[in-house]
């Protein structure tokens, strides 16, 4: 139970071989766990779905995933003739490598013996490790930017565009929502913010000492709820994959990959991305390795080679979530997708960040708790006069607007012939030769300026 | 702080890596003003911006390096190229992309470089400073800008809020001087 696991400091001095050991051990996880990640989808979502899923080849199908990787390896590849053959080429392969090494900062479990060495479970930490994986997730946009810029097809630019203009605007909603995660934890590595929640007090009620649960999911739900939202959104998955929107663009990005080892790149790319941010959500706010309360009652639960074992099931558990979750939300439209990572979840999590950081600062022995409030006092006024403000302004907007239609109502109540009820608006220039008086000062001729505003 | 230089030769291995980054950084800026193909010269300028994220890393600044990769390679110059494919994505050569004023310009850049080298150069000479695992982290860098620097960092961020506004009300139409 007490057993904190590997700190900063445990990291480094690992034997070369060791960490090519875990190196590979990682790769060959992701990519075992690609192929059986494809598998478990079809297979789960087509239970949902009240069908039966692939179930051909192999067992229940299980070799579904290894027959399809066999088909796209043997498939004829097609270099489209006006694609820009560099970044066609690279393209895939910028994808896919960033998505790799974002797991080698991801903890796996605590200090074991391996080959007579004592080494940490995770090829490396570094002080800034979450940071890391931020920024090869934000290498991996490239690839589908280059990957639709670079196939030379409209709908395949299309498709990248919404990619770089998704998945920057929702890295910065799941950037502050890691915010109070450092706040809480102190630290910005992914070994100590395992550590950190390794405990979490208690709370002292009539006497009774009640330990207070640990994990960060518990004490930072709004971050954890708004990182649940970005990480979909960053992993291009359903409900906000308008990157390939089959509806409107075909495949999107990927439409010229039709075959071959490219495609199976972005697939790849795509469930590795998956995993990374899963990995991610079970680091900063479900505990890491470290067991949950049932079984971390047992001494032996957090030590030795087990923690793999709470890891791995946790990590299928939030595979699990992605899937139903496509399998019960529809696709969002894209202006609202914008509008709400853009107006709702940044400004959210902006005001929770504050919050936290208030509560933090007045847990501090040394803080002056007169002061803090009475600057929280102050931001809260003012949030509420600048509201206030805002919100008069709005109310008389929408008063304008209501009464500019109640009259044009009127005219047209007046007049039927110019458009209004019951005579349908026969208002085309050759109908009349002129625009109808009702219509003349009507908003009908404005620019819309956008559909979000 | 500084010490005494342990010689320039042999060189150690962080000196070799960081010349070879240095010498990658201006070779990519070089090819980001001087390749024909506006998408590639979006593309070596990341090559660039990565080449000074190394450069960081090499000098242990893990924090800044990191950053320079979130903000730098992975939002500025994707902007960048989402401005570029909205507008137009030409693939291949464009035509347009040399300026009549380019000798000018590389005067000036020539120019630039030699005076930010030779005040560095007389500035330091052989100073040396050693290099500290851990000196780079989040923290002693949080505890920089928050104490000594607080009020150049507030000034930043009251001129970058001013340009976000500006670039707001200049993009939305609705929005009119009064009369």
């Amino acid at each position: 139970m007490n057993n904190p696991g590997p700190t900063l400091s445990d990291f480094g001095h690992d034997p070369l071989w060791i960490s090519i050991i875990k190196a590979v051990a990682i790769f060959v996880f992701l990519m075992l766990g690609v192929l059986m990640g494809v598998w478990t989808e079809r297979k789960l979502i087509s239970r949902m779905q009240h069908r039966y899923g692939p179930n051909r080849a192999g067992k229940f199908g299980l070799l579904q995933s290894v027959a399809d990787g066999l088909k796209m390896g043997l498939k004829e590849d097609i270099m489209p003739r006006t694609v820009d053959k560099v970044i066609y080429f690279l393209a895939p392969v910028i994808i896919a490598v960033p998505a790799f090494l974002a797991f080698s900062v991801v903890p796996f479990g605590p200090m074991v013996w391996m080959f007579g060495h004592k080494t940490p479970l995770q090829l490396t930490d570094l002080p800034v490790a979450v940071l890391l994986v931020l920024a090869t997730a934000s290498i991996g946009v490239y690839g589908v930017v280059l990957a639709g810029w670079g196939s030379r097809s409209p709908y395949a630019v299309l498709g990248g565009l919404r990619s770089a203009a998704q998945v920057v605007s929702y890295e910065i909603a799941m950037g502050l929502s890691f915010v109070a995660v450092f706040l809480q934890a102190g630290t910005l590595s992914t070994s100590e913010i395992v550590a950190k929640q390794a405990s979490g007090g208690t709370w002292d009620i009539l006497g009774l000492s009640i330990p207070a649960p640990s994990w960060y999911v518990v004490s930072l739900i709004p971050s954890f709820l708004i990182y649940a939202i970005t990480m979909l959104g960053e992993t291009n998955r359903v409900p906000f994959d308008l990157p390939e929107g089959e509806g409107e663009l075909v495949g999107g990005f990927h439409t010229e990959y039709s075959s071959s080892l490219k495609f199976a790149m972005f697939m790849l790319a795509e469930y590795v991305n998956v995993f990374t941010v899963s990995a991610m959500a079970i680091t900063l706010f479900f505990g890491g390795w470290r067991a949950p309360w049932p079984i971390s009652l047992w001494d032996g639960a957090n030590s030795g080679w087990w923690p793999m074992l709470w890891f791995f099931i946790k990590l299928v558990i939030a595979f699990g979530f992605f899937v139903w979750v496509r399998a019960s939300l529809p696709r969002v439209r894209y202006d609202q997708l914008m509008a709400f990572g853009w107006k709702v979840l940044i400004p959210v999590n902006l005001a929770w960040i504050l919050l936290a950081a208030t509560f933090k600062a007045l847990r501090m022995p040394e803080a002056d708790r007169a002061i803090i409030l009475t600057i929280g006092a102050v931001v809260i006024i003012g949030a509420f006069a600048i509201w206030l403000r805002f919100d008069t302004v709005n109310q008389r907007r929408r008063e304008a607007k209501a009464a500019a239609i109640e009259e044009e109502f009127e005219q047209l109540r007046e007049e039927p012939a110019a458009g209004g009820f019951p005579v349908p608006p026969l208002d085309a220039p050759h109908y009349h030769g002129v625009v109808p008086a009702a219509r003349l000062n009507s908003d009908a001729a404005k620019e819309v300026t956008s559909g979000s505003n | 702080m500084t010490s005494q230089a342990p010689g320039l030769w042999p060189p150690s291995g962080p000196e070799v890596v960081f010349l070879l980054l240095g010498a990658v950084a201006v070779g990519s800026a070089l090819l980001v003003v001087t390749t024909r193909q506006l998408v590639h010269a979006a593309l070596w300028l990341v090559v660039c911006f990565g080449a000074l994220a190394g450069g960081y890393l090499v000098l242990t600044a893990e924090f800044v390096a990191w950053v320079q990769v979130l903000i730098y390679v992975g939002a500025v110059v994707v902007l960048l190229l989402f401005g570029i494919m909205l507008t137009r994505a030409p693939i291949g050569p464009s035509a347009g992309l040399d300026s009549g004023n380019r000798w000018a310009a590389a005067l000036v850049a020539v120019a630039t470089a030699a005076v930010l080298v030779t005040v560095v150069v007389t500035g330091f000479r052989t100073a040396y400073a050693p290099l500290r695992p851990g000196q780079g982290a989040a923290e002693p860098l949080g505890a920089s800008i928050f104490r000594t620097w607080v009020l150049p960092f507030e000034a930043l961020s009251v001129l970058l809020l001013a340009a976000l506004i500006g670039a707001i009300v200049l993009s939305r139409t609705d929005i009119r001087g009064r009369e």
